[in-house]
Protein backbone atom coordinates (compact mmCIF):
# COMPACT_ATOMS: atom_id res chain seq x y z
CA UNK A 1 0.00 0.00 0.00
CA UNK A 2 1.91 3.45 -1.39
CA UNK A 3 1.89 5.67 2.10
CA UNK A 4 0.53 8.76 1.19
CA UNK A 5 3.03 11.83 1.27
CA UNK A 6 0.76 13.77 4.31
CA UNK A 7 0.63 11.68 7.33
CA UNK A 8 -0.78 13.99 9.65
CA UNK A 9 -3.93 16.04 9.38
CA UNK A 10 -1.98 19.08 9.98
CA UNK A 11 -1.41 21.26 6.82
CA UNK A 12 2.24 21.21 6.38
CA UNK A 13 2.17 24.91 6.67
CA UNK A 14 1.44 24.63 10.23
CA UNK A 15 3.82 22.33 10.98
CA UNK A 16 6.96 24.04 9.49
CA UNK A 17 5.12 27.26 11.66
CA UNK A 18 4.73 24.97 14.87
CA UNK A 19 2.05 25.59 15.51
CA UNK A 20 -0.20 24.14 18.08
CA UNK A 21 2.94 22.78 19.31
CA UNK A 22 2.68 21.35 23.19
CA UNK A 23 6.49 21.39 23.46
CA UNK A 24 7.11 25.04 24.59
CA UNK A 25 3.86 24.72 26.85
CA UNK A 26 5.28 21.53 28.97
CA UNK A 27 8.50 23.43 29.31
CA UNK A 28 6.52 27.01 30.32
CA UNK A 29 4.87 25.24 32.69
CA UNK A 30 7.67 22.94 33.98
CA UNK A 31 9.73 26.09 34.59
CA UNK A 32 7.09 27.85 36.54
CA UNK A 33 7.02 24.86 38.83
CA UNK A 34 11.22 25.04 39.49
CA UNK A 35 11.33 28.82 40.32
CA UNK A 36 8.08 28.76 42.66
CA UNK A 37 9.77 26.11 44.14
CA UNK A 38 13.36 27.62 44.41
CA UNK A 39 11.49 30.85 45.46
CA UNK A 40 9.97 29.41 48.58
CA UNK A 41 13.41 28.99 50.36
CA UNK A 42 14.61 32.26 49.30
CA UNK A 43 11.34 34.37 50.52
CA UNK A 44 12.37 32.82 54.10
CA UNK A 45 15.59 34.14 53.49
CA UNK A 46 14.83 37.57 52.33
CA UNK A 47 11.97 38.16 55.28
CA UNK A 48 14.64 37.76 57.29
CA UNK A 49 17.53 39.26 55.68
CA UNK A 50 14.94 42.58 55.48
CA UNK A 51 14.26 42.39 59.35
CA UNK A 52 17.53 41.85 60.32
CA UNK A 53 18.19 45.37 57.70
CA UNK A 54 15.43 47.44 58.97
CA UNK A 55 16.07 50.52 60.55
CA UNK A 56 19.90 49.93 60.00
CA UNK A 57 21.67 52.63 57.15
CA UNK A 58 23.64 52.51 54.35
CA UNK A 59 26.69 51.18 56.09
CA UNK A 60 24.87 48.50 57.28
CA UNK A 61 23.66 47.76 53.62
CA UNK A 62 27.42 47.80 52.51
CA UNK A 63 28.47 44.82 54.86
CA UNK A 64 25.23 43.05 54.37
CA UNK A 65 25.72 42.62 50.27
CA UNK A 66 29.15 42.32 51.08
CA UNK A 67 29.01 38.64 52.65
CA UNK A 68 29.23 36.36 49.37
CA UNK A 69 26.54 34.39 50.54
CA UNK A 70 24.15 37.53 50.70
CA UNK A 71 25.49 38.67 47.73
CA UNK A 72 24.76 34.98 46.16
CA UNK A 73 20.92 34.55 47.50
CA UNK A 74 20.38 38.22 46.39
CA UNK A 75 21.51 37.96 42.84
CA UNK A 76 19.69 33.93 43.10
CA UNK A 77 16.38 36.03 44.58
CA UNK A 78 16.57 38.66 41.33
CA UNK A 79 17.14 35.64 38.69
CA UNK A 80 14.83 33.51 40.12
CA UNK A 81 12.07 36.05 40.98
CA UNK A 82 11.86 37.88 37.57
CA UNK A 83 12.08 34.69 35.66
CA UNK A 84 9.02 33.13 37.29
CA UNK A 85 7.34 36.77 37.04
CA UNK A 86 7.73 36.91 33.58
CA UNK A 87 6.79 33.14 33.08
CA UNK A 88 3.24 34.18 34.65
CA UNK A 89 2.77 37.13 33.54
CA UNK A 90 2.84 35.85 30.16
CA UNK A 91 -0.01 33.29 31.17
CA UNK A 92 -2.17 36.33 32.21
CA UNK A 93 -1.34 38.19 29.20
CA UNK A 94 -2.15 34.63 27.00
CA UNK A 95 -5.50 34.86 28.93
CA UNK A 96 -6.69 38.22 28.58
CA UNK A 97 -5.33 39.68 25.16
CA UNK A 98 -7.07 38.16 22.15
CA UNK A 99 -5.46 40.26 19.14
CA UNK A 100 -2.64 37.96 17.62
CA UNK A 101 -0.60 40.90 17.35
CA UNK A 102 -0.91 42.68 20.36
CA UNK A 103 -0.34 39.51 22.35
CA UNK A 104 2.89 38.67 20.75
CA UNK A 105 4.15 42.29 21.26
CA UNK A 106 2.96 42.42 24.91
CA UNK A 107 4.46 39.13 25.89
CA UNK A 108 7.49 40.34 24.44
CA UNK A 109 8.00 43.62 26.09
CA UNK A 110 7.34 41.84 29.30
CA UNK A 111 9.92 39.55 28.39
CA UNK A 112 12.05 42.38 27.60
CA UNK A 113 11.60 44.29 30.53
CA UNK A 114 12.01 41.65 32.86
CA UNK A 115 15.33 40.62 31.69
CA UNK A 116 16.44 44.29 31.45
CA UNK A 117 15.57 45.09 34.88
CA UNK A 118 17.24 41.51 36.22
CA UNK A 119 20.63 42.49 34.26
CA UNK A 120 20.14 45.95 36.32
CA UNK A 121 19.94 44.65 39.73
CA UNK A 122 22.46 42.03 39.47
CA UNK A 123 25.14 44.42 38.32
CA UNK A 124 23.68 47.32 41.03
CA UNK A 125 24.56 44.43 43.70
CA UNK A 126 27.78 43.01 42.08
CA UNK A 127 29.07 46.46 42.04
CA UNK A 128 28.25 47.16 45.74
CA UNK A 129 29.66 43.01 46.70
CA UNK A 130 33.27 44.21 44.33
CA UNK A 131 33.21 47.80 46.57
CA UNK A 132 32.65 50.17 43.53
CA UNK B 1 -47.65 20.86 34.20
CA UNK B 2 -44.15 21.14 35.58
CA UNK B 3 -44.39 18.88 37.95
CA UNK B 4 -45.17 16.23 35.41
CA UNK B 5 -42.22 16.98 33.40
CA UNK B 6 -39.94 17.62 35.85
CA UNK B 7 -39.38 15.27 38.75
CA UNK B 8 -36.88 17.00 40.85
CA UNK B 9 -36.20 20.46 41.03
CA UNK B 10 -32.70 20.39 39.86
CA UNK B 11 -30.45 23.27 40.14
CA UNK B 12 -30.42 25.63 37.56
CA UNK B 13 -27.79 27.90 35.78
CA UNK B 14 -26.40 29.88 38.53
CA UNK B 15 -28.80 33.57 38.75
CA UNK B 16 -26.04 36.09 37.86
CA UNK B 17 -27.08 38.50 40.69
CA UNK B 18 -27.84 36.07 43.63
CA UNK B 19 -24.56 33.84 42.68
CA UNK B 20 -21.49 34.22 45.28
CA UNK B 21 -18.09 32.88 43.79
CA UNK B 22 -17.19 29.51 45.84
CA UNK B 23 -14.34 30.23 48.50
CA UNK B 24 -11.93 28.33 46.08
CA UNK B 25 -12.80 30.23 42.94
CA UNK B 26 -11.87 33.51 45.12
CA UNK B 27 -8.52 32.18 46.14
CA UNK B 28 -7.50 31.42 42.60
CA UNK B 29 -8.41 34.66 41.25
CA UNK B 30 -6.72 35.92 43.88
CA UNK B 31 -3.12 34.04 43.26
CA UNK B 32 -3.71 35.94 39.86
CA UNK B 33 -3.66 39.30 41.68
CA UNK B 34 -0.85 38.47 44.06
CA UNK B 35 0.94 37.32 41.45
CA UNK B 36 1.02 40.62 39.15
CA UNK B 37 1.52 42.71 42.60
CA UNK B 38 4.51 40.74 43.52
CA UNK B 39 5.62 41.33 39.77
CA UNK B 40 5.10 45.47 40.53
CA UNK B 41 7.07 44.74 43.88
CA UNK B 42 9.88 43.42 41.90
CA UNK B 43 9.88 47.48 41.01
CA UNK B 44 10.30 48.28 44.41
CA UNK B 45 13.28 45.40 44.80
CA UNK B 46 15.01 47.73 41.50
CA UNK B 47 14.62 50.50 43.00
CA UNK B 48 16.10 49.40 46.39
CA UNK B 49 19.58 47.15 45.21
CA UNK B 50 20.09 50.26 41.92
CA UNK B 51 19.92 53.31 45.19
CA UNK B 52 22.62 50.58 46.89
CA UNK B 53 24.71 51.13 43.97
CA UNK B 54 24.38 55.26 43.12
CA UNK B 55 25.48 56.00 47.24
CA UNK B 56 24.28 57.07 50.59
CA UNK B 57 22.28 59.64 49.24
CA UNK B 58 20.11 57.95 46.63
CA UNK B 59 20.05 54.83 49.62
CA UNK B 60 18.18 57.16 52.09
CA UNK B 61 15.98 58.62 49.90
CA UNK B 62 14.45 55.32 48.82
CA UNK B 63 14.94 54.61 52.71
CA UNK B 64 13.12 58.11 53.70
CA UNK B 65 9.88 56.86 50.77
CA UNK B 66 9.62 53.28 52.30
CA UNK B 67 9.35 54.37 55.97
CA UNK B 68 6.86 56.97 55.57
CA UNK B 69 3.31 56.28 56.18
CA UNK B 70 2.59 55.83 52.46
CA UNK B 71 5.40 53.10 51.99
CA UNK B 72 4.61 51.06 54.98
CA UNK B 73 1.53 50.72 54.05
CA UNK B 74 2.90 49.78 50.08
CA UNK B 75 5.37 47.14 52.10
CA UNK B 76 2.61 45.79 54.15
CA UNK B 77 -0.03 45.33 50.94
CA UNK B 78 3.18 43.62 49.22
CA UNK B 79 3.77 41.75 52.35
CA UNK B 80 0.43 40.35 52.21
CA UNK B 81 0.61 39.56 48.68
CA UNK B 82 3.67 37.56 49.00
CA UNK B 83 2.18 35.61 52.00
CA UNK B 84 -0.82 34.62 50.39
CA UNK B 85 1.00 34.01 47.09
CA UNK B 86 3.49 31.79 48.82
CA UNK B 87 0.95 29.65 50.74
CA UNK B 88 -1.33 29.62 47.82
CA UNK B 89 1.13 28.67 45.63
CA UNK B 90 2.34 25.47 47.89
CA UNK B 91 -1.07 24.57 47.90
CA UNK B 92 -0.69 24.69 43.81
CA UNK B 93 1.98 22.38 43.99
CA UNK B 94 0.37 19.95 46.07
CA UNK B 95 -2.27 19.85 43.08
CA UNK B 96 -0.12 19.66 40.50
CA UNK B 97 0.91 16.41 42.42
CA UNK B 98 -2.15 15.05 42.16
CA UNK B 99 -3.19 15.53 45.97
CA UNK B 100 -5.73 17.65 47.63
CA UNK B 101 -8.66 17.60 45.16
CA UNK B 102 -11.77 16.22 47.63
CA UNK B 103 -14.30 19.02 48.26
CA UNK B 104 -13.38 18.77 51.74
CA UNK B 105 -9.94 18.57 50.85
CA UNK B 106 -10.23 21.27 49.07
CA UNK B 107 -12.20 23.35 51.63
CA UNK B 108 -9.92 22.04 54.47
CA UNK B 109 -7.38 23.91 52.37
CA UNK B 110 -8.83 27.07 51.62
CA UNK B 111 -8.74 27.74 55.54
CA UNK B 112 -4.83 26.61 56.04
CA UNK B 113 -3.83 28.83 53.42
CA UNK B 114 -5.64 32.02 55.10
CA UNK B 115 -4.95 31.39 58.31
CA UNK B 116 -1.18 30.89 57.54
CA UNK B 117 -0.95 34.12 55.39
CA UNK B 118 -2.58 36.33 57.94
CA UNK B 119 -0.27 34.60 60.76
CA UNK B 120 2.48 35.29 59.23
CA UNK B 121 1.89 38.66 58.02
CA UNK B 122 1.07 39.29 61.82
CA UNK B 123 4.34 37.58 62.82
CA UNK B 124 6.27 39.81 60.69
CA UNK B 125 5.55 43.19 61.66
CA UNK B 126 5.12 42.15 65.03
CA UNK B 127 8.90 41.32 64.60
CA UNK B 128 9.59 44.74 62.59
CA UNK B 129 8.06 47.25 64.94
C1 LIG C 1 9.00 37.21 43.48
C2 LIG C 1 7.83 36.87 43.93
C3 LIG C 1 6.75 36.30 43.01
C4 LIG C 1 6.19 36.86 41.89
C5 LIG C 1 6.52 38.21 41.28
C6 LIG C 1 5.22 35.90 41.38
C7 LIG C 1 4.42 36.10 40.26
C8 LIG C 1 3.55 35.19 39.74
C9 LIG C 1 2.67 35.40 38.63
C10 LIG C 1 2.52 36.71 37.85
C11 LIG C 1 1.98 34.25 38.41
C12 LIG C 1 0.93 34.00 37.33
C13 LIG C 1 -0.46 34.01 37.93
C14 LIG C 1 -1.47 33.35 37.06
O1 LIG C 1 -1.12 32.69 36.06
O2 LIG C 1 -2.66 33.46 37.37
C15 LIG C 1 2.45 33.28 39.35
C16 LIG C 1 2.00 31.97 39.41
C17 LIG C 1 2.45 31.04 40.34
N1 LIG C 1 3.24 31.29 41.44
FE1 LIG C 1 4.22 33.03 41.80
N2 LIG C 1 5.20 34.79 42.18
C18 LIG C 1 6.14 34.98 43.20
C19 LIG C 1 6.43 34.11 44.22
C20 LIG C 1 5.97 32.81 44.33
C21 LIG C 1 6.31 31.91 45.41
C22 LIG C 1 7.22 32.23 46.60
C23 LIG C 1 5.68 30.75 45.15
C24 LIG C 1 5.79 29.57 46.10
C25 LIG C 1 5.26 28.42 45.96
C26 LIG C 1 4.92 30.91 43.91
C27 LIG C 1 4.13 29.94 43.28
C28 LIG C 1 3.42 30.10 42.12
C29 LIG C 1 2.71 29.04 41.42
C30 LIG C 1 2.62 27.57 41.84
C31 LIG C 1 2.11 29.63 40.30
C32 LIG C 1 1.28 28.94 39.22
C33 LIG C 1 -0.18 29.06 39.53
C34 LIG C 1 -1.05 28.57 38.40
O3 LIG C 1 -0.64 27.69 37.64
O4 LIG C 1 -2.17 29.08 38.28
N3 LIG C 1 5.11 32.19 43.45
N4 LIG C 1 3.39 33.88 40.18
Amino acid sequence: MATSPQTSLRSPLGRVRGLGSAKEGTHHWWAQRVTAVALIPITAWIVYSLLSLAGGDYIDYLGWVRNPVNSTLIILLVAVGFHHAQLGLQVVIEDYVSGHALRVVSVLAVKLLCAALAALCIVSVLIVAFGG
Amino acid sequence: MASATKPHSRPLSPHLQVYRLPLTAILSITHRITGIGLSLGLLLLTWWLVAGAYGQGPYETFQTVLTSWFGQLVLFGFSVALYFHLCNGIRHLFWDAGKGFEIGATQRANLIVLAAATVLTVLTWLLAI
